[in-house]
């Protein structure tokens, strides 16, 4: 549950946001399921965070592995990971377009086979 | 002619009424064989010396005997008389006796299910029993449906299980799911759950879909209800939630991943609840669906059970989109690729026959020299390195070579190389059974670990060879 904080000029609005990984993904991210983010409200072009645009973050700033291929693939989210917005499939809720808003909850759930 | 056609009249009398006889007797017949079989034990009342026959016939639905078994879910409103007459009219599909398998087809027996189909091409092994519940000791090496079947008949007699001894195939699929009302996917592949998915959706039947490991588990009921292809009134399918298969070297399985058993447990527990409740509610009204879940659990995470709320059927779904081309046919002459389409992966071959050194060959070099300057790593996870490793071997998880820290540092020297040690002295990588080794002394030498002539490379086959060809007293899992 560690807030993690980084160096950005203080003009950057900031929004608070939950990260969770689960299914093996948190092996990625420093082996913590639960991240209590700020991460900023606009994109440097202005325009407003999206899921895209968290999933770009993460693997820059959370992301403490080099096998960034695991989590992304060609740019987008790989395929078999599913995405939870606050406990709905991000089909529902428009995908990689969503806008986040404040204290969302964004859940990174890897598929699992065993059995 | 009159004698003749009376005669003949006489004749045709005759047969009517012995047809009228054999009829009852028939049907007499029919009578005692349905009571027969709906109570397969002796009957206790022959030992109390009241002949059967003098018994009047059974009016009642179910027999004394089922009635106390059942009582105490048979009084809840939810399940009642109906619902214990659907379960036993049912026939549910259990595929994989493992994991899942034992716990969902023992409550599934538990609780009358007339018709338990078990489907399983492995045999018990030792592994499986601390999570496996119906397998035992004593049936190491058994089939596991035969297992799981006689633990099922001894828990309730009056089921049957029908044992499919055999892997679910493209060939075999569509034709056994269709026997059932609904299947439970309790296997261990990627390939398999895709297979049963599309069996399942042309044969119109509901999913129980669960998976397990670690310490973690996911389920969601799939088909359901099992509309036709194309049908928007249909639940979503495995595909729908999962259209594409991710590459495979992210997938674990339970032999690798490890698992928890009451983890996979509470899974395949929750598998029989979802299947006897669909089966107890009958044909759902059509406005009553609830939209589709997908419960998440984690033991280690807070809350343990989580709901998703998930997207319905894909319009452009592979299998029950509406302009799917799968079709029973195509299924079954293998036109549908799964191990292609899951990306089965061979073993890694990256290095060179020059970089790769056996095990009986490293064994005795070190016998020869034992004062030989190098390193040996062990890259496979501590949880394993602390079980048994080679004289000498250095833990250095597969893990850390991926973490960001280590690629990163370039020429500086890592922990687990000694300052002691000459810039040339061999690194050797041995991991399990020689895959990560490979890609761990690829990252080694693009590391640029020492200097240009140091040889570095791993041991062929890994633990399991070392096991193999130097020591067979080792313990490997």
């Amino acid at each position: 549950m560690a807030v993690e904080v980084e160096a950005a000029s203080p003009e950057v609005a900031k929004m608070p946001v939950v990260v969770e990984f689960s299914g093996g993904l948190e092996m990625l991210f420093s082996d913590q399921r639960r991240h209590s983010l700020s991460i900023p409200v606009t994109t440097s072009e202005g325009k407003p965070a999206t899921v895209a645009f968290l999933i770009d973050y993460l693997c820059r700033n959370t992301m403490k592995d080099t096998r960034k291929e695991l989590f992304v693939l060609d740019d987008h989210l790989r395929p078999g990971i599913l995405v939870l917005i606050n406990d709905a499939d991000w089909e529902l809720e428009g995908e990689e377009a969503y806008e986040i808003q404040s204290g969302d909850n964004i859940l990174f759930v890897s598929t699992l086979h065993g059995g | 002619m009159e004698p003749a056609s009376s005669k003949a009249e006489q004749l045709r009398l005759q047969i009517a009424n012995a047809e009228a006889e054999l009829r009852g007797l028939r049907s007499q017949l029919s009578q005692v064989e349905t009571r027969q079989e709906q109570h397969p034990p002796p009957d206790q009342s022959s030992h109390s010396g009241v002949p059967p026959e003098i018994k009047s016939p059974w009016k009642w639905p179910l027999q004394q005997q089922e009635c106390e078994r059942y009582a105490r879910q048979l009084i809840l409103p939810s399940v009642g008389l109906a619902g214990q007459m659907r379960l036993k009219s049912a026939a549910v599909l259990v595929v994989g006796a493992g994991g899942l398998g034992c716990p969902a087809a023992a409550y599934l027996a538990g609780a009358g299910v007339g018709i338990l189909g078990l489907v399983d091409g492995d045999i018990v092994e030792v592994s499986n029993l601390h999570r496996q519940i119906a397998h035992s000791h004593t049936k190491v090496g058994m089939n596991k449906v035969d297992s799981l079947a006689q633990y099922c008949t001894d828990l309730n007699p009056h089921i049957n299980c029908v044992r499919y001894a055999t892997h679910l195939t493209p060939e075999n699929a569509a034709s056994i799911v269709s026997k059932y009302d609904v299947i439970l996917d309790c296997t261990d592949h990627p390939t398999s759950r895709y297979l049963i998915s599309d069996a399942c959706v042309l044969s119109q039947k509901p999913l129980v879909s669960a998976s397990a490991l670690r310490t973690d588990g996911q389920l969601i009921v799939l088909n359901c209800p099992p509309a036709p292809q194309g049908s928007k009134d249909g639940g979503p399918c495995y595909r729908c939630v999962f259209p594409n298969h991710r590459p495979p070297d992210g997938v674990l399985s339970c032999g690798e991943g490890g698992i928890l058993g009451p983890v996979v447990g509470v899974m395949g527990v929750l598998q029989a609840l979802e299947a006897i409740k669909l089966v107890v509610t009958g044909p759902a009204p059509s406005p009553e669906v609830p939209a589709p879940s997908l419960m998440l659990f984690s033991a280690t995470g807070t809350p343990t059970f989580r709901s998703m709320r998930m997207r319905g059927r894909r319009p452009d779904c592979f299998a029950c989109g509406t302009s799917s081309s799968l079709t029973l046919d195509a299924l079954q002459s293998g036109m549908v690729d799964y191990m292609l389409f899951c990306g089965v992966r061979s073993p890694v071959r990256i290095l060179g026959p020059d970089e790769r050194i056996t095990a009986a060959a490293y064994s005795s070099m070190i016998a020869e020299n034992p004062g030989f300057a190098h390193v040996l790593l062990d890259v496979r996870d501590r949880e394993h390195y602390a079980i048994g490793s080679i004289p000498g071997a250095v833990n250095v998880p597969f893990a850390m070579f991926q973490r960001t820290e280590m690629a990163g540092q370039g020429g500086t020297r890592p922990d687990w190389l000694p300052d002691s040690l000459p810039p040339d002295a061999p690194i050797y990588v041995v991991c399990r059974v020689g895959n990560d080794s490979q890609l761990a002394a690829r990252k080694l030498k693009e590391m640029r670990m020492g200097s240009e002539h140091r040889f570095i490379g791993d041991i062929q086959g890994g633990m399991e060879a070392w096991k193999q060809e130097v020591d067979k007293t080792i313990p490997f899992i």
